[in-house]
């Protein structure tokens, strides 16, 4: 199996300017130190927000792909989200969640995302292309796909526990936000 | 009484240009006025509410979010940890249920604490009047350009032509 670092970096190879909006705790962390861009905006804090600040993104950028890293976590604190996308169809918006169903930045508690499958979810919400992947092979084909189909779009790829050795988001969050306003402009 | 279309009109005047929020029956008259001009992105939550106006603001808009206060407690976390650490500025709305703790019981303490509450968010807050809305208005535009964080803006019930006169 994947770890989250693996899969970000395959998708992060396949991204160039692309807005991506990057979920607290160790997935924002890992981002930046695989590919640190100034598209990225990091989250630190406001766990479950990162789908609803892309979908503020793409609704006022129609004409750019954004791209959210998620988790399980996460996309279950925020679960109503899914709703609001699936209703609004933004067709930019491409919703990857990575899922090791653990809340790992706290310690490997686990989620409740064994028995609740998040991309079904999302589907019965109203997204138009849904698919779970395991595999290196797959999540390039998917992801790749998806890039060239209209949205909303959930990705959702089964990873191990492991975490990257990344250390805190360095930048100040006014700093990130001011990065990432002119980087999308 | 100010009428809603007046209302929306000063907002996008001040260049207010994307509206989402949770509705109120307070609020329900410029919510419909923001409906027919296509304005109303609807969310199903005031954190996600004030999430997506922080990723709006990101991209180049004046975001304004519609609230109930009670759903000032269920975005506290979302303003304080995104929009206010990140200078993420957004018009907050909010409806106040419970003024003079008039209202059904379940606004009451909301209702009584809301200014306080607002002041230990550290979020700048003037309620409107009919006499002085321009003022009120256009202290919000300087408010959100100035200090960069969320402001709002509170509506008693009366103040706004509601859909139930």
């Amino acid at each position: 199996m994947l770890s989250r670092a693996q899969a970000m970096a395959a998708l992060l190879e396949l991204l160039t300017d692309q807005p991506v909006i990057i979920c607290n705790g160790f997935p924002s962390r890992e981002a930046q130190h695989i590919a640190d861009r100034p598209t990225h905006f990091y989250m630190i804090g406001s766990m479950g927000s990162a789908a609803a600040i892309a979908l503020g993104v793409a609704l006022s950028k129609p004409k750019k792909h954004v791209i959210v890293f998620d988790g399980d976590g996460n996309v279950l604190m925020g679960m109503g989200t899914l709703a609001t996308v699936g209703a609004l169809k933004p067709k930019n918006f491409i919703h990857v969640v990575f899922d090791n169903e653990v809340y790992g930045t706290t310690g490997n508690q686990p989620t409740i995302s064994n028995v609740v499958p998040l991309e079904k979810v999302a589907k019965a919400a109203g997204y138009v292309h849904v698919e779970r992947v395991r595999e290196r092979e797959d999540l390039v084909y998917e992801f790749k796909d998806m890039l060239t189909k209209d949205g909303p779009s959930m990705l959702l790829v089964k990873v191990n526990e492991m975490v990257e050795d990344a250390g805190r988001v360095k930048l100040d969050p006014p700093d990130i936000t001011k990065r990432f306003m002119q980087a999308i402009k | 009484m100010i009428e809603s279309d007046a209302f929306v009109q000063a907002l996008q005047d001040i260049g207010v240009d994307f509206f989402t929020g949770v509705p109120d029956s307070i609020l329900g008259g410029i919510i419909a006025e923001l409906m027919e001009r296509r304005l109303y992105t609807p969310a199903v939550r005031e954190d996600e509410a004030v999430a997506m106006a922080a990723g709006a603001y990101m991209a180049g808009k004046i975001p304004a979010v519609l609230m109930q206060n009670s759903g000032l407690g269920t975005s506290l976390n979302t303003l304080i940890s995104l929009n206010y650490i990140y200078c993420q500025p957004c018009i907050l709305i909010v409806s106040w249920r419970g003024h003079g703790g008039k209202d059904a019981p379940e606004h009451l303490v909301m209702g009584e604490v809301m200014p306080q509450f607002l002041d230990t968010m550290k979020i700048p807050h003037r309620t409107l009047t009919e006499k002085t809305a321009i003022d009120d208005l256009k202290w919000v535009a300087e408010t959100f350009m100035k200090k960069r964080i969320p402001v709002a803006l509170n509506i008693t019930k009366g103040v706004i032509k509601g859909l139930h006169p």
